[in-house]
């Protein structure tokens, strides 16, 4: 199991050129401390960073640490996010909101957001994710933080016990996948429609593979929509999604205030990568696409849903609930109602992000057109607060998957959506293509 | 017994797409787990979690486990006695987290030739899944070797007691 790992940091660096390697396999070899890395090996990686939320954090890892009597690896590689269970909705979530407050407490972890958004979405937000990195979170969404040209890697709690204990995992070094996008987006198109098509033409079945998508239309996006291509990875049954590191990248971590690391930019995958596939995509064709229940494979452009009559319209979660999102949605929202009998909630990914929207008049745009704010946090996505969803009750959201049972009762359907889709939708009280708002 | 012992119990068949929201409802999270593991796959077959014996083997199509990395998907599967689960494929996660429990989870392409209820049989070690109705015979990958000694000590947390009781110069 113990294979001699870099040291904290990531100084250990990457070397660009042409030896055939993608940024995936550069990024393992890196950890796991060896010159390079093949796919199908399975090699022992060093966690630069490790994100551990309140649903599957400490309330799981700490009995399970006692039961050891041993402590954390490394509390200065944590950082903690109280996101999933905010604000309690009774004394069980309060509990274990407590439970993760005192865990930060006892072990000293300084790096511990408590209610101040979406652990996801908080990384990038705050610049904590430096290229190059090798980062476990005990959620499968962690792959969200490869916007930051970092391997970001999903496991489950019990795994994140080890990672905690040990500070190293086991890696299945994979094939990439590379997903090329050119072009520019027609109107009321946006990166979550790319994954939404992606996810029906790439399948869920993508384990021990990685995405890495680039080309003009990914080198075009800010951080917040690059997230939104990595975060659905998980979606694609992947073990991650990663996008190469560049100016943009740099200039999301001086924006954080973080300085970037020296060598941030070598973070790329070689000119001569081999990758398992390569996908072209123009995103000038690309229409808006939906989800229909229970997959989010399940999906077409939208004209095949149009006129399905909703119950809610939902805009949260790691995935679509950023300050770019909410303009969206303001975009479409600005001068109308939300249509009578349904209701529009709006959970902001973070307290950075509300306040932000408040600042610049999205936050009123919403509320003038009939919308419901809800607290920053997981939320409806997962069943865990306000927004749940009754008995045979039909939403669209701008979140990421559409299990059945996912957002509530198991005769609730969802529909996934962007958020220029689901505000659409909630005007129309139906499932509306956005463009016929934007013209 | 020990998770990698050989096996036999009564097949239960699962389809495509059994994603971890329905093994483990979000609805039951702060519910304990014996509670939830009541609702264990209702929305996709209400018999199975009051039916369901200790030994009893899932058959699945692919992508069994999907989704949501919630680690209740596996122990709710351990809690209800299933000896053993063969997929076509899995969710990534929920792979790591069964064996991690030390749940045997096999890569099996045959599901489709399993009936419900049939009586079968597997080596988790060798790789070897037997129909003792029909008398067919399967070879698939064993439990990976590096994860074999995890797996035998009955899942990670024994595992790792193991190793943090050892003295330091033997963690090689």
């Amino acid at each position: 199991m113990a294979e001699a790992g870099a040291g904290p940091g990531i100084a250990a660096g990457c070397g660009a050129g042409s030896a055939g390697r993608t940024l995936a396999q550069k990024i393992i070899a890196r950890a796991s401390g060896r010159s390079q890395v093949l796919p199908g090996e399975v090699v022992t990686c060093r966690a630069d960073l490790v994100l551990l939320l309140d649903s599957g954090g400490p309330r799981r890892i700490w009995p399970r640490l006692r039961e050891l009597g041993v402590g954390l690896h490394d509390a200065g590689r944590i950082v903690l996010v109280n996101d999933h269970f905010v604000p309690a909705v009774d004394a069980g979530s309060a509990a274990i909101l407590r439970l993760t407050r005192d865990f930060a407490r006892e072990f000293g972890i300084h790096r511990f957001f408590d209610m101040q958004g979406i652990g996801h979405v908080l990384l990038l937000e705050r610049g904590l994710v430096q290229p190059g990195m090798f980062i476990c979170g005990g959620d499968s969404h962690t792959s969200n933080a490869g916007a930051g040209a970092a391997y970001a890697m999903g496991l489950g709690a019990i795994e994140m016990t080890g990672v905690a204990v040990t500070g190293e995992i086991w890696v299945p070094v994979p094939e990439t996948i590379r997903v090329d996008c050119s072009g520019r987006f027609a109107r009321g198109v946006v990166a979550k429609d790319i994954m939404l098509q992606l996810c029906r033409e790439l399948g869920m079945d993508n384990a021990f593979r990685a995405i890495e998508y680039g080309g003009t239309a990914v080198a075009a996006m800010p951080l917040a929509e690059r997230a939104v291509l990595c975060n659905m990875a998980a979606e694609l049954g992947a073990e991650t999604g990663l996008v190469e590191a560049d100016a943009t990248t740099l200039a999301a971590l001086q924006a954080a205030g973080q300085q970037p690391v020296d060598d941030a930019l070598a973070w790329r995958s070689d000119v001569d990568a081999r990758y398992l596939e390569v996908h072209a995509l123009d995103v000038a064709a690309l229409a808006p696409q939906v989800a229909a229940p229970h997959s989010p494979a399940n999906s077409a452009p939208v004209t095949q849903f149009a006129g399905t009559a909703i119950d809610q319209a939902y805009i949260g979660s790691c995935m679509g609930a950023k300050l770019g999102d909410l303009h969206c949605v303001a975009e479409v929202l600005r001068g109308r109602q939300v249509a009578a009998g349904v209701r529009l909630l709006v959970a902001p990914a973070s307290q950075r992000i509300w306040a932000a929207a408040a600042a610049d008049g999205t936050l009123a745009t919403l509320t003038a057109a009939g919308a419901t704010l809800l607290p920053s946090g997981c939320g409806a996505c997962a069943a865990l607060g306000a927004g749940v969803l009754g008995e045979d009750e039909v939403c669209i959201s701008s979140t990421n998957r559409n299990f059945r049972g996912r957002m509530g009762a198991s005769s609730a359907q969802v529909y996934l959506g962007s958020p220029y889709t689901v505000a659409a939708s909630a005007v129309a009280g139906r499932i509306a293509d956005p463009r016929e708002f934007l013209a | 017994m020990s998770p990698v012992a050989p096996l036999a119990g009564r097949a239960w068949l699962f389809g495509d797409d059994i994603d971890t929201d329905v093994m483990a409802p979000g609805l039951y999270f702060k519910a304990p787990l014996e509670e939830m593991a009541r609702h264990c796959l209702e929305a996709v077959d209400p018999a199975f979690a009051a039916s369901v014996r200790p030994g009893d083997i899932i058959v699945a199509g692919r992508r069994f486990g999907v989704g949501s990395a919630r680690e209740q998907a596996a122990m709710v599967l351990v809690q209800l006695g299933v000896g053993a689960v063969l997929a076509q494929s899995f969710g990534r996660i929920f792979y790591r987290n069964a064996l991690n429990f030390g749940l045997p989870a096999l890569f099996f392409p045959a599901a489709g030739e399993i009936l419900a209820g049939q009586q079968l049989e597997v080596e988790p070690v060798a790789g070897l899944v037997r129909n003792l109705d029909t008398g067919r015979e399967y070879r698939v990958n064993g439990i990976p070797a590096h994860l074999m000694d995890m797996v035998a000590a009955g899942g990670l947390v024994p595992f790792l007691r193991q190793r943090l009781s050892r003295p330091p110069a033997e963690q090689a």
